[in-house]
C-alpha cells in the first residue's frame, strides 16, 4: 500500500525583494505511512516550515515550487488548482500553527473558528459540529469544554489555545495533520500537558502526521520517524531511535550534543566564600496605585530576596508571566520598585537608573533578550562599541579602536567585523556583540534576560560556553534569567525559582533534581522532557498514580498564603490553605518557601 | 457592556467636551484680535469719530471683552448666535439654509468617495504589489499632491469652457430633476471626492495589508477558507477600526475642501457666507461659522475614536 504522504525530490525557490531566486528547499524526499508520525527536525532557516506548508499546497509569497512531487492521501498536491487545494485544506490535511496566540483571529469567538474548517467544507450542520467540538475539547483535557468556545482568544492562555488549535485541526477527521512547532512557545509545565493531550488523541484516532520541531526531546516523545533538515536539504532520515541514539551525519551529531544537558561547571572545587556583590532584599515591584498596605495594586515581583556573590552566576527561572523580566528591569533601574532595596557592593542603589552614579551604572550592565532591538541598525558595530568605550572609559582614537578589538576578541569575534552593520551578522554574532557592548563598560555584574531564547540550540550552547569563559577569565558575576532549566543547570552556581512573583526557592544549582525542594521546583524539573522514548507516558502514569491533591477550602484567596497552592500536588488541607508558608532552609540545600518541602524521587535525578 | 469599555468611551467624550470648551474660547479670542471691526466696514473710511463711537455703542462693541464673551456664550447655550452686524438679521437664520447646502455637497462627496475608496483600498491590499496596486497607488499619490482648486479649475476649463457640457457655476436654486442635479453637482462633488478619495484609499490599503499579513489570515487559508469569506469574515473585522478612523479623518478634511470648492463654483454654502462675513468684519457670523466647522470636525474625530474602541476584540464581547 502506498504511503499516505509521499514527497519526492521537492525543490522550492524563493527571492527576497528583487534579488535572484535562491533555493530554499533542495531535493527533499520522504514518506509517511498511515498512522505514523514523522518529525521534521531543523533549526531556523532550515526550510522545515516551508516543507510543512507545501504539504497543504501553500507556498508563502515570493516562493514557488520549482520541482518535485507531493502526494497526500491520494491527491497530487503539486498539480492541484487553487480551488482544489482549498477543498483539501482543512478537510484531508489540516495544520496546527506554531503560535496559537497569533494564529487565532482575535475578533472571532473560539467556537466560530474551531467549527469553520468543517463548516466551509459543508461536512455537517453547525449544531452537530459544535457538539463534536465540545467532545474534542473534552478529549484534549480543556477546562469548561461546554463553554470555552464562547470565549475569545485574548481571554485564554497559550497552552489552552494550542490545544484548541489541535481541536480545530481534528474537527474534520482529516487523514493528515501537520504540526508546526506547536509547543515551542509554551512553558515546560504546560508543554508536557499539551504533548500528553496530543498523544492521547493521535493514538485514539490513528492520525498520520508531520511534526515540525527543533526540540529533540519532544521528537523522542511524539514521533516514529525523523528527518533532519539543514539549509533546505535532508541530512539524515530514519527511525527516531536511530537519529537520537546512532546519528551518522555530523550535523545530527552536533544537534544532539548541543541538546544534551551537560555541565559546563569547570571544577567543582569549592572556592572560598566570596563577599556579596549584589543583594536583592524584599524587593516588591508592581503596577497601579498603591493600596492601603502600601503595596501596588498589581504586584508582579513579591518580596524577593537573594544575593549574588562576586564572580558567581545566579540563574533565575520561572514560567512566562512569573515576573522574571520585571525583576530584571527593576534591578537595572528601568522599572521603579515599590518596596525593598537593592545593594551593590553594600551600597543602596537608586530605583531610577538616572539617579545612579556613573560608576554604579558601569558596574551593573544589562544584556537584552533581542539583540536586534538593542543594536542601532544603521551603525557599524565597531562604532556602536566605540561609543560605549568612550562613554565609560574615556578612550579615544587608537586606544578606543584597540579596546574595541579587544572586546571583539573577548566574545570570540574577528576584529574585521567592526565595519559591518548589525543586519550583516547572524543571530549568534549579534548576541555576541550585544555581550561585547555590556563588557565595554567593564562591569562587575551582567544581567542576561533570556539571551538564548531566540537562538538555535547549537548557537545558544556556544553563547553559554562564552558566558562561562567570561566568568572564569574576568571574574564576572551574572544573573541569568531563563525558562530553560538545562541551560541554567549547565552554567549557574545558584538558582532562584520564581513563581507568581515570589522566589519560592533559592539554592545551589547542583542540588536541583536531588534532595529536598519546593513542589513547584520539582514539577518544573520533571516536566523538562528527557531524550528517551516513553518518558512522556512514564511521567504521566507516575503523576496519575500520585494521590490527587488534597481538597482545599474555597476561602483560600488570602494573598499571604502559598502562591502555588492551587496547583500544588503536595498541599495539606488545614495547613497550606490557612497558614502562610514559612521560609525553610535545607542544610547544604536550598532555602524554600513551603511548609513541607518535598523530596525528589530517586528516578527524577539526572 | 463591560465597565472598562464604558470608561474608555466616557474618557473620550470628556476629551471631546474639553476640546469643545477650548474651541469656543479660541474662536472668540481669534475673532476679537482681528484688526478693525464692523464699524469700519459699515461706515467706510470717511466716518467721523463720533459716528463710529455711537455705532460701536449701539452694537455693544464698547463693552469689555469678558462681558461680550459672556453674552456670546450665553447665546450659544440657547442656540442663539446673535444678529449680523451688517443687516441685523439673525445669524442662525442666515446659516440654516447655507449649512444645509454645504452638508448636501459634503454628503454627496462622501457618498461617492467612501465606497469607491474602500473598494480601491481593499482590492489593492488584496492584490498587493500587482500592476493594479501600482496603478491605484500612483494615481492616488498624484491626487493627494494636487490641491482641490487646481482640480476644480481644470474641471471648469475642460467641461464648462471648452466642452460646454456643464455650467461653470453650481446653480443649486433650480434643481428639479436628476439631470439638473447632476449638472449642478457633478463638478463640485467630483473635485471634492477625488481629493479625499486619495487619502482614504491609501489608509485603507495600509490597514488592510497589515491585517492580511497576520498569522491568523494564513491560518484561515490553511483551513480551506475561500477568498471572499477570508476577506469578509477574517480580515475586515480586524481592519475596520483603522479604516473607519481613516474615513472619519478624511471626511473632516473634506470640510476644508468644501470652503475652496464653494468659492470656485460660487456655491451658496456656509463657507461663502463665512468668506463674505470675514471681508465685512461681521464678527457674529464669522464666529458662528467657525464654530460650526470646528464642531463638525470634533464630531467626526470623536466618532472615529469611538468606533476604534468598539472594534477592539476585547470590546466585542458585551
Amino acid at each position: 500500500m502506498a504511503a499516505t504522504i509521499q514527497v519526492e525530490n521537492l525543490e522550492i525557490v524563493g527571492r527576497r525583494g528583487k534579488g535572484a531566486e535562491l533555493p530554499i528547499v533542495r531535493d527533499v524526499s520522504f514518506s509517511v505511512q498511515r498512522g505514523e508520525m514523522l518529525a521534521l527536525i531543523g533549526e531556523s532557516g532550515s526550510g522545515k516550515t516551508t516543507v510543512a506548508l507545501s504539504l497543504l499546497g501553500h507556498i508563502r509569497k515570493g516562493c514557488r515550487i520549482a520541482g518535485g512531487k507531493i502526494r497526500v492521501a491520494g491527491y497530487d498536491v503539486t498539480a492541484l488548482t487553487p480551488h482544489e487545494c482549498r477543498s483539501i485544506r482543512g478537510r484531508i490535511i489540516s495544520y496546527v500553527a506554531q503560535n496559537a496566540g497569533s494564529a487565532f483571529n482575535p475578533a472571532l469567538s473560539i467556537m466560530r473558528q474551531v467549527v469553520e474548517p468543517a463548516l466551509v467544507h459543508r461536512i455537517l450542520p453547525r449544531r452537530d459540529l459544535e457538539a463534536r467540538a465540545v467532545s474534542l475539547f473534552r478529549a484534549l483535557a480543556l477546562p469548561d469544554p461546554e463553554t470555552i468556545g464562547e470565549r475569545y482568544p485574548g481571554e485564554l492562555s497559550g497552552g489552552q489555545l494550542q490545544r484548541l488549535m489541535a481541536a480545530m485541526a481534528l474537527m474534520t477527521d482529516p487523514e493528515v495533520v501537520v504540526f508546526d512547532e506547536p509547543t515551542t512557545a509554551l512553558d515546560v509545565t504546560t508543554q508536557i500537558e499539551v504533548l500528553a493531550a496530543f498523544k492521547a488523541v493521535f493514538a485514539e484516532r490513528g492520525i498520520t502526521g508531520v511534526y515540525v520541531t527543533h526540540d529533540l526531546s519532544v521528537v523522542a516523545q511524539i514521533a516514529d520517524h525523523a528527518v533532519v533538515l539543514k539549509d533546505g536539504a535532508i541530512k539524515e532520515s530514519g527511525t527516531v531511535s536511530k537519529i537520537l541514539f546512532q546519528p551518522e551525519d555530523p550535523y545530527s551529531q552536533a544537534l544532539l550534543t548541543a541538546a544534551e544537558p551537560r555541565s559546563r561547571q569547570a571544577d567543582l572545587a569549592r572556592q572560598p566564600e566570596q563577599p556579596s556583590l549584589l543583594d536583592v532584599r524584599n524587593l516588591v515591584v508592581g503596577y497601579g496605585q498603591p493600596t492601603s498596605a502600601g503595596l501596588p495594586e498589581k504586584v508582579i515581583v513579591n518580596h524577593v530576596n537573594f544575593s549574588v556573590p562576586k564572580g558567581s552566576m545566579l540563574g533565575v527561572i520561572g514560567e512566562s508571566g512569573c515576573g522574571k523580566s520585571t525583576l530584571a528591569r527593576a534591578i537595572s533601574g528601568l522599572q521603579p520598585w515599590a518596596a525593598g532595596e537593592l545593594l551593590l557592593n553594600g551600597t543602596p542603589l537608586a530605583a531610577d537608573v538616572r539617579e545612579r552614579t556613573p560608576e554604579q551604572r558601569r558596574h551593573l550592565q544589562l544584556v537584552a533578550q533581542n539583540a536586534d532591538s538593542v543594536l542601532n541598525p544603521s551603525k557599524p558595530i565597531g562604532q556602536a562599541l566605540e561609543r560605549v568605550v568612550r562613554f565609560y572609559g574615556g578612550l579615544r582614537g587608537g586606544a578606543a579602536t584597540r579596546r574595541v578589538n579587544e572586546l571583539l576578541d573577548m566574545v570570540r569575534l574577528s576584529p574585521t567585523l567592526a565595519s559591518r552593520l548589525p543586519s550583516e551578522l547572524s543571530g549568534g554574532q549579534k548576541q555576541r556583540i550585544n555581550f561585547a557592548r555590556a563588557l565595554a563598560a567593564d562591569p562587575q555584574i551582567v544581567l542576561c534576560d533570556e539571551i538564548t531564547a531566540a537562538l538555535d540550540t547549537v548557537v545558544a550552547a556556544a553563547i553559554l560556553d562564552l558566558m562561562k569563559e567570561l566568568q572564569r577569565d574576568l571574574g564576572l558575576a551574572f544573573i541569568f534569567i531563563t525558562h530553560d532549566l538545562h541551560a541554567l543547570q549547565s552554567i549557574c552556581d545558584r538558582v532562584a525559582v520564581l513563581y507568581a512573583g515570589q522566589a519560592v526557592e533559592v539554592g545551589p544549582a547542583v542540588a536541583l533534581g536531588q534532595g529536598v525542594h519546593h513542589p513547584y521546583t520539582r514539577l518544573l524539573h520533571d516536566s523538562v522532557p528527557l531524550m528517551e522514548p516513553g518518558w512522556l507516558e512514564a511521567t504521566q502514569t507516575r503523576r496519575l498514580a500520585e494521590a490527587t491533591p488534597a481538597p482545599i477550602s474555597p476561602l483560600s484567596l488570602d494573598p499571604g498564603l502559598c502562591c502555588f497552592l492551587a496547583r500544588c500536588p503536595d498541599r495539606v488541607s488545614g495547613l497550606c490553605d490557612r497558614v502562610p508558608p514559612p521560609v525553610r532552609s535545607v542544610p547544604e540545600g536550598p532555602r524554600v518557601l513551603c511548609h513541607l518541602p518535598a523530596f525528589d524521587r530517586p528516578e527524577f535525578s539526572t | 457592556m463591560n465597565r472598562h469599555l464604558v470608561l474608555l468611551i466616557g474618557r473620550r467624550f470628556l476629551a471631546a467636551a474639553t476640546s469643545l470648551v477650548f474651541v469656543v474660547v479660541t474662536v472668540f479670542a481669534i475673532t476679537n484680535v482681528l484688526p478693525g471691526d464692523a464699524t469700519d466696514a459699515l461706515l467706510g473710511q470717511g466716518a467721523t469719530p463720533q459716528a463710529v463711537a455711537a455705532m460701536r455703542h449701539n452694537l455693544g462693541l464698547d463693552r469689555s471683552v469678558f462681558v461680550r464673551f459672556w453674552f456670546w456664550l450665553w447665546g450659544i447655550l440657547h442656540a442663539e448666535f446673535g444678529n449680523s452686524l451688517l443687516n441685523g438679521l439673525s445669524v442662525a437664520d442666515a446659516i440654516g439654509p447655507r449649512l444645509h447646502n454645504s452638508l448636501l455637497l459634503a454628503g454627496a462627496s462622501a457618498a461617492v468617495s467612501v465606497p469607491v475608496s474602500l473598494f480601491l483600498g481593499v482590492t489593492s491590499a488584496i492584490w498587493k504589489d500587482t500592476v493594479y496596486d501600482r496603478v491605484v497607488s500612483i494615481l492616488t499619490l498624484g491626487m493627494v499632491s494636487v490641491p482641490e482648486f487646481v482640480i476644480a479649475t481644470i474641471a471648469v476649463y475642460v467641461f464648462a469652457v471648452r466642452l460646454h457640457l456643464l455650467p461653470a457655476l453650481a446653480d443649486v436654486g433650480s434643481v428639479h430633476s436628476l439631470r439638473q442635479f447632476l449638472s449642478a453637482f457633478f463638478m463640485p462633488v467630483a473635485s471634492l471626492a477625488l481629493v479625499t478619495l486619495a487619502q482614504m484609499v491609501r489608509m485603507t490599503r495600509a490597514a488592510m495589508a497589515d491585517t492580511l499579513s497576520a498569522p491568523y489570515i494564513e491560518m484561515a487559508l490553511l483551513k480551506g477558507v475561500g477568498p471572499i469569506r477570508l476577506i469578509l469574515v477574517h480580515a475586515i473585522p480586524n481592519a475596520i477600526g483603522p479604516i473607519v478612523n481613516a474615513v472619519a479623518l478624511s471626511l473632516s478634511s473634506l470640510l476644508g475642501g468644501v470652503v475652496v470648492i464653494e468659492v470656485v463654483f460660487t456655491y451658496p454654502g456656509i463657507s461663502g457666507l463665512m468668506v463674505d462675513a470675514v471681508s465685512s468684519r461681521d464678527v457674529p457670523t464669522v464666529q458662528a461659522c467657525a464654530l460650526v466647522f470646528c464642531v463638525t470636525y470634533l464630531f467626526l474625530t470623536t466618532f472615529a475614536d469611538i468606533v476604534t474602541i468598539l472594534s477592539l476584540p476585547r470590546g466585542r464581547k458585551t
